[in-house]
């Protein structure tokens, strides 16, 4: 039906610019900024802050990767570990036992984390597990899965699995031990298709869809929609995403085990971005992820080394922990005064003006 | 028969909230449910709705059961409800609110936006489509979710408490709004307490006290009915503005 002149000024529907200078300033801009920014860290950073930009990208497309499911979808995940440690375990033990590509192990353990996350909220949807005890549901399957990898024999009990090396750098085997800079290119790449996901989902049906059921279940399926197929499929991605970030971690730390994979504060570290960020919104990960992850090395950074002027140096000097206290205190802070996050507190007072 | 319920029963536990209730709303027709508050209206629209499963009785709608079904599948077939208190999407503006309804509709994204836009127009709110749905008074709540439910095509409408909370004026304006809707073919059925819509609007009325259906007719011989007044006057008194003389 074609659009009237009235209709877009009664309802305020946005036009999209026609004129090929607004089209270069809204969308070719930003785009050439995005990429000029991306490319500066490897070109000037090495060794340990090459690590801490990549970290904080990572930590950016895992918190992207849950945000589908619980900022998207509104199913707030306490347990995303999970899935994290099943890419991981499942691109390993192919690896070691099978001699299996990393990167074809990766593939299957995006589909084993997809099917278990599917299974997991299927289960708990159908019977009404709901909401915080949804979200204790998930964080006890991760830990379920913790204690069983810690003793089958076939995932090498608690003492882990070790990536072979193979010395050097190999796209083919995805690891790059001399110059760690494909790290940086792989992650960056995996946030953009994180995000380019999230943006598409969102603009789509089933974003819209999505949305509903966040805010209203029972509303929306009062309209037709089928909830529970919807749900399941932003688990699916969801999942699926978080275990790619499980199989890049084992490639690029060399060794993984039970706790370090399927930990609590995996699944902690995996939600406080988005949740610090702005949860539901497609930036919210990667702002809480320039925030925080910082933060905490320059946290771990300061009780390996403090600064000699503070009185209480020799106290914190070698204890450690000061990097999850803080993140604590932060979460702790954000869920009281500003549960929307930075770009929900910034949206808020746009609108205010 | 558009709807047909027949010798619905529902248990929670030890009580029974509706028992042994049959009706039946022809197609076109606007019809009352009503009864002192408990009488079990809501659970009544609950099962037809699909929130519920009926423990006793068949629930037939356009000559296929749909007792059991789940209430996305019902909305589907062209039963839609609303809700007592208004549950709009929060976080959408009012008309993406509508969007979702339309979406959920029609396959084609762009037909989808075309109806929305049109069912604003249609219930009055297309001036403020912008605004988040959050930020809506009551009378405008009422007129989404009316909007949201007309998204779906209904073929028949479950209207729970429309009126409740709105002003005299509110009320006959909205009041307007479901006859024009009734008037383009839709089936409604509404649980009301303002005895003054009641009579205004409806056909038929049925009256439900302690989970069973006590009088069935029009509004006029209903509020002279004997049993009826006794059910009311025996309860707490809750007839707004609408006292039959």
């Amino acid at each position: 039906m074609h659009k009237t002149r009235t209709d877009q000024q009664v309802l305020g529907t946005q036009k999209i610019p026609t004129s090929s200078i607004q089209r270069y300033i809204r969308f070719t801009l930003p785009i050439l900024i995005g990429i000029t920014a991306l490319s500066v860290p490897p070109l000037f950073l090495r060794g340990y802050l090459l690590d801490v930009v990549i970290l904080i990208v990572f930590w950016s497309f895992l918190g992207s990767a849950w945000n589908l499911l619980s900022g998207l979808a509104g199913q707030f995940s306490f347990g995303h570990a999970a899935f994290f440690g099943i890419g991981a375990y499942t691109s390993t033990v192919l690896l070691v036992r099978y001699g299996i590509n990393p990167w074809v192990g990766m593939l299957f353990g995006a589909g084993l984390a997809a099917l278990a996350g599917s299974l997991l909220g299927f289960l708990c949807w159908r019977y009404g597990v709901r909401g915080p005890y949804f979200a204790l549901t998930t964080f006890a399957f991760a830990e379920v899965l913790r204690l069983f990898t810690n003793n089958w024999t076939f995932t090498n009990r608690s003492l882990g699995l070790q990536v072979p090396l193979i010395g050097g750098n190999s796209l083919l085997a995805f690891q790059f031990e001399l110059d760690k800079r494909p790290y940086y290119w792989i992650i960056v790449a995996f946030l953009l298709m994180a995000l380019g996901t999230t943006i598409f989902i969102e603009r789509s049906r089933t974003g819209y869809f999505l949305r509903a059921i966040r805010d209203d279940e029972d509303a929306a399926a009062a309209l037709g929609i089928p909830i529970m197929r919807y749900k399941i499929v932003a688990m699916a991605v969801s999942a699926a995403l978080t275990a790619m970030g499980g199989t890049f971690y084992a490639q690029y730390m060399f060794y993984i085990d039970p706790t370090i994979v399927f930990g609590a504060h995996v699944s902690v570290d995996i939600l406080m971005r988005p949740l610090v960020g702005g949860v539901g919104t497609p930036l919210g990960p990667v702002i809480g992820g320039i925030l925080l992850t910082p933060l905490g090395e320059v946290a771990r950074a300061l009780v390996r080394t403090p600064p000699e002027f503070l009185p209480f140096a020799d106290f914190i000097r070698g204890r450690s922990g000061l990097d999850g206290l803080l993140l604590g205190i932060i979460l702790i802070i954000v869920i009281l005064k500003v549960p929307q996050g930075v770009i929900g507190w910034c949206e808020y007072r746009w609108r205010q003006r | 028969m558009l709807l047909e319920v027949e010798h619905v029963s529902h248990q929670f536990g030890g009580l029974w909230a509706l028992r042994d209730v049959s009706l039946q709303v022809p197609e076109g027709a606007l019809v009352a449910i009503i009864g002192p508050n408990g009488a079990g209206k809501t659970t009544l629209f609950n099962c037809i709705a699909g929130a519920l499963r009926p423990t006793r009785g068949q629930i037939r709608f356009a000559g296929r059961r749909i007792d059991g079904l789940p209430p996305y599948k019902i909305a589907r077939l062209g039963l839609t409800r609303t809700f007592q208190l208004t549950r709009p999407f929060h976080s959408l503006s009012v008309y993406e609110n509508v969007l979702v309804g339309t979406l959920a509709r029609f396959h084609s994204k762009s037909r989808a936006e075309a109806k929305a836009k049109e069912i604003l127009q249609f219930v009055g709110l297309a001036d403020r489509a912008q605004r988040l749905a959050s930020q809506l008074t009551t009378a405008d709540r009422k007129r989404l979710e009316l909007a949201r439910a007309l998204a779906t095509q209904p073929k028949l409408l479950l209207l729970d408490e429309v009126m409740s909370g709105l002003t005299p004026t509110e009320t006959g304006s909205l009041e307007r709004l479901v006859r024009t809707i009734r008037d383009t073919g839709v089936t409604i059925v509404l649980i009301e307490h303002v005895m003054r819509v009641v009579m205004g609007l409806a056909e038929q009325a049925f009256v439900l006290h302690h989970g069973q259906l006590i009088a069935a007719g029009p509004p006029q011989e209903i509020v002279r009915n004997r049993t009826v007044l006794e059910a009311y006057l025996g309860e707490e008194l809750h007839l707004a503005d609408g006292r039959a003389d």
